[in-house]
């Protein structure tokens, strides 16, 4: 009662503000289309992402084989139409949730990225919602930091409980809400490097223009208030009506996955370790080179372009004065030519990781038939 | 399967259910529709599917990589050719490519008309004041996404999905995940149809209108019979799966083959692509 008569309070006018605010964060900005992110930026969250997908795949294969397949296409299905659904607002408006929560929450952090991953893959290819060359960068916000972080917060909060427990209801609503709110400051952090690291000689911004200072406000404020309300309220309702009538689905986790593992976190423990420094690392080096705004050469600015992870590396072990040029193969001299070097050994880089992916995903065979054989 | 349910766009404001019901046809309507473009007589259409996606990779990098607007704006008429040899009316494919992305990038880049620091270009009343810097950067913005939109929409409009999926096998996407996208795009469409006909059927039993409260509850049991089909839908798929031979891994039937028509194309993106990133 007291929650609606202070919601009566506020104007008509900052209602809508924030619904079109909300709006245009809301669908612009969690599938973040191509030309907003640098080259360099796509290509690093695709190698972020990596792990999470190896991962999800190795899981796919261990515990059930063949018989996953249809689990994770149909799971990825029902998240792109559940993504369509219109979830009714207070106001009369009405929103869109990602269900990345939902998914980690029935099956687990690491099948959800996956499934989610291919939802995505999906409506970047087919529907252009999200962009091709961002889809790391889609992948690493929406697949990977709402559903583990959504899946630590439901876990933390409903472990061990009963399957009919309230604080199930309630570990999805908070699981939902946070996962979505770091997504967003995850991806405002992407926007708001942009402006820092790539503009003309003249400081013309070449990809999102806003500096952290304007993206990270911009984009969680908003998330928190509104979009990460309506993932957490969607998750929260969704496990309730399955509380009620449908238990066995909020059980499947247990089948698919090792409980005990699942919470103890110790069998990844590598796996956090070496994610925790990437995310410490990452924004460290893309941080790093915005310091030195103003300092810019127009000659250093030309050496720029694929070339900030050494940088930021170079950053911290205190090397930042070593010159830069070298990234362009000194003994041809030609910039461009140069440029066209370090491009074309990136994409020779997203290649061999993409064969070592699949090499790894299939274990060196063609195929995983022999896992359905000796079954 | 049912009749879609055309709900007309005046009804619209009277609800979540129509609105969803509005979202899932549009959804349908625009994959019915692309397939039947890529099953039309057309340049784009003729090519290697596998051309196809490397030549589109190579663009978008083209267009992300380039540093001046002439080279991005070249592409976009490059794109706009493409389109009116394919077979694609240019009215719907700018409709479909600005329509919605760019318009709302649009709306993210105004702010940095004024806000972005630099010499001023032209004065508003209420003391606003455009700077060069930040229309050069919005135009930079508006322009790479709507070129960027561009190019995939012309690769998904050209290409049939399965050629699309069997064409990710070049990229080296392992086979599991292939097959899993594959299917994934085939329950989409049912699970779309599942859908819409519990809200249809849920709408045309309705006289009144729903309140808040239960407007959100018809939601979230939607979502959860929904999801519980899928689970089910799954093990039964697996099992038919299983009965009609499926060993773990894919076949596909037909093999692809490049013609010196490919090899002319691929050499033309590739030069395409390497003045851009020159004379960037």
């Amino acid at each position: 009662m007291f929650l609606k008569e202070t919601l009566k309070k506020i104007p008509r006018w900052m209602y809508m503000y924030y619904i079109l605010i909300a709006l245009w964060s809301g669908t612009t900005a969690m599938h973040i289309p191509d030309g907003y992110l640098s080259p360099v930026t796509c290509m690093l969250m695709v190698l972020l992402v990596m792990p999470f997908w190896i991962r999800g795949v190795q899981r796919l294969r261990e515990k059930m084989t063949a018989r996953n397949i249809p689990l994770v296409a149909l799971f990825a299905a029902f998240s792109f139409v559940v993504m369509m659904f219109n979830v009714p607002l207070p106001g009369g408006t009405t929103a869109h949730a990602v269900g990345g929560a939902l998914a980690a929450i029935i099956l687990g952090p690491e099948i959800a990225t996956i499934a989610v991953s291919i939802a995505l893959v999906i409506q970047a290819l087919f529907f252009g919602d999200g962009g091709i060359l961002a889809i790391g960068a889609n992948c690493f916000n929406m697949a990977v930091v709402l559903p583990y972080v959504s899946f630590a917060i439901y876990q933390a909060v409903s472990k061990n409980m009963p399957m009919n427990s309230k604080r199930r209801i309630i570990g999805a609503a908070a699981g939902g809400w946070a996962g979505l709110t770091a997504a967003a400051f995850f991806a405002a952090v992407e926007f708001g490097v942009q402006p820092l690291l790539w503009h003309t000689a003249d400081g013309t911004p070449l990809y999102a223009p806003y500096p952290l200072s304007v993206s990270i406000p911009a984009m969680v404020i908003p998330h928190a208030l509104i979009a990460s309300v309506v993932e957490g309220a969607v998750t929260a309702l969704v496990v309730a009506y399955l509380i009620r009538a449908n238990q066995p689905a909020l059980e499947i986790i247990n089948k698919t996955q090792i409980t005990a593992e699942t919470s103890s976190f110790a069998r990844w423990r590598n796996l956090w370790i070496g994610l925790a420094a990437l995310v410490v690392i990452t924004p460290l080096g893309l941080l790093a080179p915005g310091t030195a705004w103003g300092e810019w050469g127009a000659e250093e600015l030309t050496n720029r372009g694929l070339s900030f992870i050494p940088k930021g590396l170079a950053q911290l072990s205190g090397l930042w004065s070593a010159p830069m040029p070298d990234y362009n193969v000194p003994a041809i001299g030609n910039a461009n030519i140069g440029y066209i070097l370090s491009a074309v050994v990136g994409i020779l880089v997203i290649i061999g990781v993409a064969w070592l992916f699949s090499l790894l995903v299939t274990g060196g065979k063609k195929t995983f038939s022999e896992d359905v054989n000796s079954k | 399967m049912s009749q879609l349910a055309r709900p007309s766009r005046l009804k619209s404001r009277s609800g979540f259910i129509e609105r969803t019901l509005i979202d899932i046809n549009n959804t349908l309507e625009q994959s019915l529709f692309a397939e039947k473009i890529a099953r039309q007589k057309g340049l784009l259409q003729a090519l290697d599917a596998r051309l196809k996606v490397i030549a589109m990779l190579m663009l978008l990098l083209a267009v992300s990589l380039s540093h001046q607007l002439v080279i991005i704006a070249g592409l976009y008429t490059g794109a706009l050719i493409l389109a009116a040899v394919s077979n694609i009316s240019l009215g719907f494919f700018i409709k479909r490519v600005w329509a919605f992305i760019p318009f709302f990038t649009g709306i993210v880049a105004l702010p940095a008309l004024f806000i972005t620091p630099g010499p001023a270009l032209a004065y508003l009343p209420l003391g606003l004041v455009i700077t060069r810097t930040g229309a050069l950067t919005a135009l930079f913005l508006l322009l790479r996404v709507g070129t960027s939109v561009s190019m995939a929409t012309l690769f998904v409009l050209t290409t049939p999905w399965n050629s699309v999926l069997k064409a990710l096998g070049v990229l080296h996407v392992p086979d599991v995940l292939i097959l899993t996208l594959g299917m994934t795009y085939r329950y989409i469409h049912l699970l779309l149809h599942l859908a819409n006909d519990m809200f249809l059927s849920r709408k045309s039993r309705i006289l009144r209108r729903l309140t808040g409260t239960e407007e959100r509850r018809l939601m979230a049991a939607t979502s959860g019979i929904l999801l519980g089909k899928s689970l089910q839908l799954s093990s039964e798929v697996y099992l038919a799966m299983e009965s009609r031979g499926f060993r773990g891994y894919p076949h596909t039937m037909d093999r692809f083959q490049m013609r010196w028509f490919d090899w002319a194309a691929g050499l033309v993106v590739v030069f395409v692509t390497l003045l851009a990133i020159v004379g960037r």
